[in-house]
């Protein structure tokens, strides 16, 4: 999916987003509101260089543009997998673009993320996983990995995951299953500038996804557990 | 001395904490297991492989943590990720000292892949609004497993990591990066490469690790008690000007390392007289001989 063409439909009043490196950072016009727009494109790996542009871009909108909201948009095949990355300790690179995320939030910036064509592992929980709400397009790619690789290593034939996958949400790939399990929030079909402008309008100030997961059913046990964790019963009341 | 590696999660809460003080949230008894495995034909545990409650240490009323590496590596599924949320929650509200994290993970549990993926992402948002709260989270990783995936990553959010010298952090193991990018990038099976690539010593010196310490229970519990006792006269949220600290350090990173190819050329570049001698030393010494040269402690 060119991100051209995502942006065109979503920022109908115009925008100066620009691509370097499969790394994307500019700003649009949302009706009246400047939006910040930092991402990335091509199924991008995400290593040490692109974390680290991304979270110098939210960081450089946190301390010259108080308060304008945030989109990240999400396209990446998940972390660079390489023995160099690990050297570097990719982890702490993209732990750190999601505190990131997480200050510019703190600091009053709305943060949306939208899956626009693939998200996988990695990438996707340091970004789109770490905004206020997130959503996706209907042909977008959401998963942790291919079943041919999940039937490798938990040695369940991959006949049976493909067959299991049909029904079960929790490890089919694809924005309903994210939808039902409550990590995506909407499903956005039509005028994507007006969805976008809408989302910016409702946003939540907390973690309400275990709570979407259970309303949704994909997800019917986390929201029991962390009430019986803090109400400090032993059983569950489901 | 017991050593850390060696015990299991419930051993370690045991052993780490006051004597007799762990009181467990959802303990076995209550049978909270993963409602995904069964379909798969995978076993059980009736904690889903990770023990969460409320402890003393050295007096102090902290939560705490310990993933289970002995059931599927501690990985993190639905049951398994609400848990720690919800402990880190609760500590929240109760207003805790700290809370203590006994991380053993290879990340996300692919039977139940996209509920673990969410789950990952809740922990983090948790982590953080702990801190932000004024209630310090750190992270002792130890384990044989070592902490990679969501959980490496969740482990960078803490306020503190302490790691043994036997420890590994990161994100992709290398059994995953072999298998998909070839032996030539990463051999799994050079022991030596891999934990000069991702254990404590390498994560020390870079500054991705605050506290390194032998493998012993005794030596974790000292570390962790300094620790929460430093953590309470400074400030445990966010800030801008602490990331953008810390964005300059890993820019700086980069920059020193971004060409180097193999840990020891790193440790050379730091500039450590010896490195080949560093994977000998025990971690007493190897602290003392690397203090000038590691970079700081964040």
């Amino acid at each position: 999916m060119d991100w051209n063409t995502i942006a065109s439909a979503l920022f109908p009043r115009g925008h100066d987003i620009t691509e370097r490196d499969l790394f994307l950072s500019g700003t649009a016009q949302v009706g009246e509101t400047r939006v910040a727009v930092v991402g990335t494109t091509g199924h991008a790996p995400i290593g040490v260089e692109i974390a680290l542009a991304q979270a110098r871009f939210i960081l450089q909108t946190v301390r010259e543009h108080p308060g304008r909201p945030i989109l990240i948009l999400v396209d990446t095949v998940g972390q660079r997998l390489r023995h160099r990355d690990e050297m570097l300790g990719i982890n702490s690179y993209m732990a750190h673009l999601g505190k990131c995320v997480e200050l510019a939030r703190r600091q009053g910036h709305p943060v949306l993320g939208l899956v626009y064509d693939q998200a996988l592992s990695g990438g996707f929980i340091t970004s789109g996983l770490m905004a206020d709400a997130c959503y996706a397009l209907p042909d977008s790619t959401i998963r942790v990995m291919g079943l041919p690789a999940m039937a490798r290593i938990t040695k369940v034939p991959e006949e049976r995951l493909t067959e299991l996958a049909a029904s079960n949400p929790v490890f089919a790939p694809g924005p309903e299953n994210y939808l039902r399990m409550g990590g995506v929030r909407e499903i956005w079909q039509g005028e994507l500038g007006a969805q976008l402008e809408a989302a910016l309008a409702e946003l939540a100030p907390v973690d309400e996804r275990a709570a979407l997961g259970l309303a949704r059913g994909g997800r019917k046990f986390a929201q029991p557990v962390i009430e019986a964790i803090m109400a400090g019963r032993d059983v569950l009341a489901s | 001395m017991s050593s850390y590696l060696e015990l299991s999660a419930r051993e370690r809460l045991a052993q780490l904490f006051d004597a007799g003080s762990f009181t467990e949230f959802l303990p076995p008894k209550a049978r909270v297991i993963s409602p995904h495995l069964a379909q798969l034909d995978a076993p059980v545990a009736f904690d889903d492989g990770v023990a969460v409650g409320r402890a003393c240490l050295d007096g102090r009323t902290v939560f705490a943590a310990a993933q289970e590496g002995g059931f599927m590596g501690g990985a993190v599924g639905e049951v398994h990720g609400a848990k720690l949320v919800g402990l880190l929650r609760r500590a929240i509200a109760e207003r805790a000292a700290g809370v203590v994290l006994l991380l053993e993970s290879g990340g996300v549990r692919l039977h139940e892949a996209n509920a673990g993926l969410v789950a990952v992402s809740e922990v983090m948002r948790a982590v953080l609004d702990a801190r932000n709260a004024g209630v310090p989270v750190i992270a002792l990783i130890g384990g044989a497993n070592g902490c990679f995936g969501g959980m490496g990553i969740v482990a960078r959010c803490t306020n503190a990591v302490i790691m043994s010298e036997e420890a590994r952090l990161g994100m992709s193991g290398p059994e995953v990066i072999e298998t998909a990018s070839g032996v030539e990038e990463f051999d799994s099976r050079d022991r030596a490469l891999v934990w000069r690539t991702t254990g404590g010593k390498h994560r020390y010196l870079l500054g991705d690790c605050q506290e390194l310490v032998a493998d012993k229970v005794a030596d974790f519990r000292a570390a962790a008690i300094a620790t929460l006792d430093r953590l309470q006269v400074q400030e445990t949220a966010l800030s801008l000007a602490a990331l953008e600290a810390e964005q300059d350090m890993l820019a700086r990173r980069l920059d020193r390392f971004g060409t180097l190819e193999e840990p020891m050329q790193i440790w050379a570049a730091l500039g450590i007289a010896e490195p080949r001698s560093l994977p000998l030393l025990e971690a007493g010494p190897f602290v003392e001989q690397v203090a000038a040269h590691r970079i700081g402690a964040n």
